[in-house]
């Protein structure tokens, strides 16, 4: 089950995941929502190709990118088949832009579950962006769990099939049996926040009271750097794509 | 501890969030919300096997799918009907969409993206009615919000290029998908919740019968 | 830091839901430094009294309180930060993804300046003889070690109060003494108060001076120092399922019959599994279940006694070798492995109970969940009705008939649980952990279940870290060896 140790992380090493995770997250976001806010198919793909560039240099292998990114390219290709069979006018052009976009939109995104690693990210959610240390650290806690959980699931199936319950092939029964399982599962969720709660406060974790970070950190020049980063690509691709004459956003 | 009463003594209060006094954010209120997130995040994952596993019998199956779009909607209804709290809603269900990106899902980060706005809206539903009311109506109405915006979103998203008859029903079977499992889904999943006892210690546990 | 005092008058409490108050009463006073064991029967209010002193009961939350309950004179809620708890789950204990970060948790929470933290946390660590790394990741411990890790953030926090709640009830042996040590490693460097609350007394006799034991709604009924207690009450509270030092509850209740004339039900020939990745988690065992007898499982941590079991019940494939059944417990079904059988046939032929009873309700009310069973056994509404009356007069349960299993207490709960299997009428019987955290009446209940239905002609497989269990009902053991890794 080591796919579900979450905060076993980062995967990666070296620029990116050595920045500061909000940093990270900030270029990525950036990159993301702009070239998603562009029509055109050059933005996407100077953008795409920008990104790719920027994954070399931040230290992420292509390796570990192509394991943990190929769910991200089917689900494109199908993104593309759709567009193929449903769209109103030019279903190549639409095809090709839909996936091109698809992907420079996501692969941001897929990178910060490389290289951030969740605990120093609730530290920095918490020293820079003033989110609530029950909020941070509450989450953080409750990430732990899922391993756990996962677990309880696996269980919970097997415990049904000893009660006598299985769904076979039949859909519908398939679909009660799962509702079940599932009330079981929250039920086991609340049993397990309510105590990893009461063990929090146990420690003496109070919102209410002043409390520091055991694990502080300076902003460096890296993480200016990263964060920058991510509105200069998408500025580049943008600029690029206005300079052939291609650029057009979803408004437009 | 000296002598202290309990501020709700009758359970109907609460449902009117205790006049005009909300108590604060608890940590066992944020936990809660985001374990659930996170078992709802297994959910999904669960529900990913199944699927490949049982193969034809559900691709073949259509209402499963749109079910399936519902309960992907559940966690922020469900979130704040139980601890009803101002962003029960958007925390619940950043958490199972975080617990899905981190599993693997093929969008990565940006089912984040979604999972919060898709957490907004029904959020601004129970704001429209000031947080004070939680029962089957506004939770139907916050579950077709949030279908509507995943539809707009996978519409903005995905199919920008679709005819716009294919458009107005598939946002129509979301929304519809959405009002019923994740808005009255979440109303059946806390009442079974409640009759456990595990929601005694939240707003949503406490019109249970004395035991 | 010196120990805190505690004085509690006429205390009590009410949890949120409940008719009934969990404490009521409670008249007692702790000098500094004393070390309390906290006795009781199941019920009595002996967590929540230690979640009061630790200020963790919470009237925003719907609860009620009523007295005094002071901490050095003040309310508990207001100097949470002296003392430390912890409770009996390591999963839900720790906090943080690594070792260091989560002993350190507990300073931040008290505000200690970050160059402060980090000597501290490693002296703790150090002291309590936590082997691995600042780094280490705590998803990769077993629960002594991560018990051990609570401890650890108990002692750094330099508490003058200590509560323990079952801290060793969730581990298995090895486990339990490795944290009983950090324990001890705790009050040789503090000054604190302690106040344990454990059902396993012999075991933790050495880590308290003084026992005070509870009684449902009537406050504190003993006080004194640990032989007079035991001397005077020692029968009282063998009988409310505390487990005073002394022999298993129940005398040997060995199989009438021999083994070698018994009916063979289940045979496992060799039977592996390994995880995905090809990790092993049960090397290759062979066991034969035979009618008329009970077999105990027993071994370390991670040795895939429950891998066995689930193999056995029918409920996961074995990766190597295969489990047989005989015709007289499959009919023509004898042929095909039990994991490949449908569910319904499996649970008539094949009871499995799992460790947490939780896992296995599937209804509303106590009297759906014992009537499904024989109803997806396709009974008669009539006979489905006769089996439910007989198991709930059996098991007491009578007047929760309407109950929601997810209320009942921990020893109902297991109860129940066994009682659900058995009324699909398996001949085998298949038990993971079934005596595991229950009190000492529970324990009796039910071994006597266990040993009824070998007795009335069915095999019984549990699988158990108790050796009491071995004692009492083992007609044969099957130790199982620790799997090298």
């Amino acid at each position: 089950m080591s796919a579900l140790a979450v905060t076993e992380r980062p995967l990666a090493e070296g620029l990116l995941a050595r920045s500061d995770p909000l940093a990270t997250l900030t270029a990525a976001f950036s990159l993301g929502v702009l070239v998603a806010l562009s029509g055109d198919a050059v933005t996407p793909a100077v953008a795409l190709g920008l990104e790719l560039a920027a994954l070399v240099v931040g230290g992420v292998p292509l390796g570990l990118l192509a394991r943990r990114g190929w769910p991200l390219a089917a689900s494109a290709a199908g993104v593309g088949l759709t567009a193929l069979l449903l769209a109103a006018v030019d279903p190549v052009a639409s095809a090709i832009t839909a996936v091109v976009r698809v992907l420079a939109v996501a692969l941001p995104g897929v990178v910060v579950l490389l290289t951030v690693d969740p605990t120093e990210l609730a530290d920095s959610l918490v020293v820079r962006a003033r989110v609530s240390p029950r909020t941070a650290y509450g989450t953080l806690a409750a990430l732990r769990l899922l391993p756990l959980l996962a677990t309880e699931w696996r269980m919970l199936g097997l415990a049904r099939r000893a009660r006598g319950i299985d769904a076979g092939r039949n859909p519908v029964a398939a679909l009660r049996v799962f509702t079940g399982q599932v009330l079981a599962l929250l039920v086991a969720a609340v049993r397990r926040g309510t105590r990893l709660a009461t063990a929090m406060e146990a420690r003496g974790f109070d919102p209410a009271a002043p409390r520091t970070v055991a694990r502080p950190r300076a902003v460096s020049r890296t993480d200016l750097a990263v964060a920058l980063a991510g509105p200069a690509l998408a500025a580049l691709a943008v600029a690029v794509s206005a300079a052939t004459g291609s650029l057009h956003w979803v408004w437009s | 501890m000296p002598t202290r009463k309990a501020t709700s003594k009758h359970p109907t209060d609460v449902r009117a969030g205790e006049g005009h006094h909300r108590p604060p954010w608890r940590v066992v209120d944020t936990v809660v919300l985001a374990t659930l997130g996170v078992a709802f995040g297994v959910v999904f994952w669960a529900w990913n096997l199944l699927w490949t596993a049982t193969g034809p019998a559900f691709t073949a199956f259509p209402p499963a799918q749109a079910f399936m779009y519902g309960v992907w909607l559940l966690p922020g209804v469900l979130g704040m009907l139980v601890v009803r709290q101002p962003g029960a809603a958007v925390l619940t269900m950043l958490v199972a969409s975080l617990v899905s990106a981190l599993l693997g899902s093929a969008w990565g980060l940006q089912v984040v993206w979604y999972g919060v706005l898709e957490g907004l809206a029904p959020e601004i539903v129970f704001a429209l009615f000031a947080y004070r009311r939680f029962g089957a109506a506004v939770a139907t109405l916050a579950g077709a919000a949030a279908g509507l915006t995943a539809g707009l979103l996978d519409w903005f998203y995905y199919y920008r290029d679709w005819a716009s008859g294919w458009v107005f029903s598939y946002v129509g079977v979301v929304v519809l998908s959405a009002a019923a499992v994740a808005g009255l889904g979440a109303v059946a999943l806390v009442r079974a919740l409640a009759a456990t006892g595990v929601l005694d210690a939240f707003p949503a546990g406490r019109r249970r019968t004395l035991v | 830091m010196p120990g805190a005092r505690l004085e509690l008058r006429g205390f009590g409490w009410r949890h949120p839901g409940r008719r009934a108050w969990a404490v009521r009463g409670v008249d007692l006073v702790v000098e500094p430094g004393e070390r309390l064991l906290l006795l009781g029967p199941s019920g009595a209010g002996k967590s929540t009294l230690l979640a009061a002193l630790g200020g963790l009961l919470d009237p925003q939350g719907g609860g009620e309180a009523e007295g005094v309950l002071l901490v050095d004179g003040a309310d508990s809620r207001t100097v949470r930060q002296r003392s430390g708890l912890v409770l009996q789950d390591p999963d839900t204990g720790i906090v943080m993804a690594r070792a260091g970060d989560d002993v350190a948790f507990g300073l931040e929470n008290r505000a200690v300046p970050a160059p402060l933290i980090w000597p501290r946390v490693q002296e703790a660590l150090d002291a309590v003889g936590f082997g691995y790394g600042l780094r280490h990741r705590t998803d990769a411990l077993s629960g002594g070690e991560q018990q051990r890790l609570v401890v650890a953030g108990v002692l750094a926090a330099a508490p003058s109060l200590v509560l323990l709640d079952e801290p060793t009830a969730n581990l298995d042996p090895d486990g339990a003494t490795l944290v009983r040590a950090a324990l001890a490693t705790v009050q040789q460097r503090t000054a604190a108060t302690t106040v344990l609350v454990e059902h396993r007394v012999r075991e933790s006799l050495p880590l308290v001076d003084r026992v005070v034991v509870l009684a449902s709604g009537a406050g504190v009924v003993a006080d004194g120092a640990p032989q007079d207690v035991f001397a005077r009450h020692g029968d009282a509270l063998a009988a409310q399922g505390v487990w005073v030092p002394g022999p298993p509850p129940l005398p040997p209740r060995p199989a009438s019959g021999s083994a070698a004339a018994a009916e063979h039900l289940i045979s496992a020939h060799r039977v592996a599994r390994s995880y995905a990745g090809g990790v092993p988690a049960l090397p290759a065992t062979s066991l034969h279940v035979r009618a008329r007898r009970a077999v105990v499982v027993t071994g370390p941590n991670g040795s895939g006694k429950s891998t066995l079991a689930r193999l056995l019940g029918g409920l996961d494939r074995p990766t190597r070798g295969v489990v047989r059944a005989d015709r007289g417990l499959a009919g023509d079904d004898a042929g095909v492995p039990p994991h490949r059988w449908r569910a319904a046939r499996l649970a008539s032929r094949i009871g499995s109970v799992f460790q947490d009873p939780e896992h296995q309700f599937l209804t509303g009310r106590v009297i759906d969940e014992l009537a499904l069973g024989p109803r997806r056994a396709g009974r008669e509404p009539s006979e489905v009705a006769r089996t439910v009356e007989e198991m709930l007069a059996r098991l007491g349960l009578t007047g929760l008939a309407e109950a929601n299993p997810f209320t009942l207490s921990g020893g109902q709960k297991r109860r129940l649980s066994v009682a659900t299997v058995l009324a699909a009428a398996p001949r085998v019987l298949v038990l993971d952990e079934p005596t595991f955290g229950q009190d000492r009446r529970t324990w009796a209940e039910v071994v006597t279940l266990l040993a009824d239905h070998r007795d009335s002609g069915g095999a019984v497989v549990a699988v158990s870290h108790d050796p009491d269990l071995v004692t009492t009902l083992a007609d044969d053991h099957l130790p199982l060896p620790a799997v090298p890794r």
